[in-house]
């Protein structure tokens, strides 16, 4: 299956209660799928083609206020206009799932993969101090596994999260273990999970408002620091990442996503030649796996960050390490997908060659 | 009578909707907004519908309209509340959802929402309040001002060449097969406040009985914002935006 289409497929499996999007090129096919598969008539999910971006992510807005299982998904240029919605749901603490298969911009830029909206998703696209947790799969199988981690940790901090891929692994075809199916939550198990829920007020609780507003400054600070506690929180507890060949590494690949797997295969040809390399993926990237990074410090000679963009995270591998480990970076840009020849040849030009 | 034989509730003529918190509202004197809260309430508790009903808030005067009615709310993004009331109901088709939006946050920033929740034919109800300016931040010129009309940001009043024309975003909506009530109303006298009421309980049937989506247009005063008193913004009103914005049924299947 095609990784855009196992979103479409884990999220009806995930019990999801609602979809709702815009088409745009390279993801086109979680609508499509979702629209094939009908699950209004079997789980009872409910999707919809929204006339905009910013129409769709607001519906989440509304359908996360309800405490529903709610998601969205676009690339790039559409993900920019969602990012209004992004922190508005972010300042009314709201849980949902957003997906992008990022494509190269900027501006309209190209329908091919790319890994530059890295910025936009880690440091807050949106308006004000606030986090988003950020998935990066690397395969289709994760495209999958990372819909129901995505919603559980929406959940579990009320808080909106992102899976960001780009369009060769929402484009890729790869065998697949789709998520057992799991009943959608009943009215009465949202009243009882989600508190705070919008779906009409009893005798006997006070109304419950979801909004991000507040104009009196000493609230909204104490809203504010409530906020930074949880991300400190997340930051504590939910930090994912992977490590190949790195127990004898000399060098270091840092990629995520499509660019960790050309890395992997970069590695493999590394080993062959006796170079020392081993590859560490971040898969959340924000929190992102500063301490495990940290912990290279004097055991490598560099390291290389691998990205489709013009040099993102990086700047997080440097502040993670502190600057203490000559960090150089390869990428290519505009939709250009390298081999893993190309890392190969630039981790010997930019690292190797400097050090022996 | 003495006040306490008065204040009797056998000699009550008229109470205060249960619906309506105690809270002082941060409306100026004389302006709509105050009664048509009132009347929201009234529909909603007249119809048993305060256990079931999610109210959309906009951005504009009305940003606070969940402080006053005691129901369960959400506060949408500038224009977005026909969006949200989208997910609102179909994700929970038994509930009675409406939004409650000023004509800067229908008919120009959410005006792509307004008309695609309608042409979807959502089973909402959209309330318009339009008084042909912008209240909360300090009486700028709406898509719904008057040719000529003084604001802040068109000082030297409203001119075709620079600003185009008064948006009868109603008339549009109407055109789509997906309304199936769209009413002009009024709220500045008693006769007009219980024909408004008349038309607000018809939209909120309609949307319990699926019929589509309905529109409440209120023609309403801002007193601040035309800098004029209430009194005056009354007559104003009748005066000058009866005639741009006639009163009456647009559309009532």
């Amino acid at each position: 299956m095609k990784g855009n289409e196992v979103i479409a497929h884990a999220a009806i499996r995930y019990g999801a209660d609602g979809y709702f999007g815009y088409p745009i090129t390279p993801q086109s096919e979680i609508m499509e799928t979702l629209m094939d598969e009908k699950p209004w008539e079997t789980t009872g999910m409910i999707v919809l083609q929204a006339e905009s971006e910013v129409a769709a992510i607001n519906m989440v807005y509304g359908g996360a206020g309800c405490g529903k299982r709610v998601m969205t998904s676009s690339s790039s240029p559409g993900i920019s206009l969602k990012q209004e919605g992004i922190s508005y749901m972010a300042g009314a603490e709201l849980p949902a799932l957003i997906v992008n298969i990022m494509r190269g911009g900027p501006g309209l830029g190209t329908i091919q993969p790319s890994q530059a909206d890295y910025f936009q998703t880690v440091k807050g696209g949106g308006h004000g101090d606030y986090k988003m947790i950020t998935l990066a799969p690397a395969s289709v199988q994760e495209m999958a596994d990372h819909v129901a981690l995505g919603f559980d940790l929406a959940f579990k901090y009320n808080n909106p999260v992102m899976i960001l891929s780009d369009g060769v692994i929402g484009q890729m075809m790869e065998k697949v273990v789709l998520p057992e199916f799991r009943p959608r939550k009943t009215e009465e198990e949202i009243r009882k999970e989600q508190p705070w829920a919008t779906l009409g007020k009893p005798k006997n609780r006070k109304p419950n408002i979801i909004t991000s507003l507040e104009l009196d400054s000493n609230i909204m600070e104490q809203n504010n620091n409530r906020f930074q506690t949880k991300y400190k929180q997340i930051a504590e507890n939910e930090v994912l990442f992977e490590e190949m060949n790195c127990e004898d590494a000399e060098y270091l690949i840092v990629a995520f996503g499509s660019a960790a797997r050309i890395s992997q295969k970069a590695v493999e040809l590394a080993r062959q030649q006796g170079i020392k390399v081993g590859l560490f993926r971040p898969i959340t990237l924000w929190p992102f796996p500063e301490k495990e990074l940290a912990a290279y410090v004097g055991k490598l000679k560099g390291i290389l960050v691998v990205e489709l963009n013009a040099g993102q995270m990086i700047e997080d591998v440097k502040l993670a390490v502190e600057c203490k480990i000559p960090t150089e970076h390869f990428g290519r840009l505009g939709g250009i997908v390298p081999t893993p020849d190309e890392v190969l040849t630039a981790l010997k030009a930019k690292l190797e060659a400097k050090r022996s | 009578m003495n006040i306490t034989e008065i204040i009797k509730p056998e000699n009550l003529v008229y109470d205060k909707p249960r619906l309506m918190n105690d809270r002082p509202m941060h409306y100026c004197p004389g302006c709509s907004h105050g009664v048509v809260h009132k009347l929201i309430a009234e529909v909603i508790e007249e119809m048993g519908l305060e256990e079931k009903t999610i109210g959309i808030a906009p951005v504009g005067c009305a940003v606070f309209a969940y402080n006053y009615l005691d129901i369960d709310w959400q506060e949408a993004a500038h224009g977005r509340a026909p969006a949200l009331a989208t997910a609102v109901k179909r994700l929970n088709p038994d509930k009675m959802v409406f939004t409650y939006q000023g004509d800067g946050d229908l008919a120009a920033i959410g005006t792509a929402e307004t008309i695609h929740a309608c042409n979807r034919g959502e089973n909402i109800v959209i309330i318009f309040i339009n008084n042909a300016i912008y209240g909360m931040t300090g009486g700028q010129m709406a898509p719904t001002t008057l040719m000529g009309m003084k604001t802040s940001t068109c000082p030297y009043g409203r001119n075709e060449q620079l600003n185009g024309y008064p948006l009868k975003i109603s008339n549009l909506l109407a055109q789509l097969e997906g309304t199936c009530l769209v009413t002009r109303q009024t709220v500045h006298t008693a006769p007009a406040i219980k024909k408004a009421k008349k038309m607000l309980r018809l939209a909120f049937e309609n949307s319990m009985a699926g019929k589509g989506t309905s529109i409440v247009e209120f023609v309403s005063t801002c007193a601040s914002g035309w800098k004029m008193t209430p009194d005056a913004s009354n007559k104003w009103m009748v005066e000058n935006m009866l005639p741009m914005y006639p009163l009456g049924d647009l559309k009532n299947n």
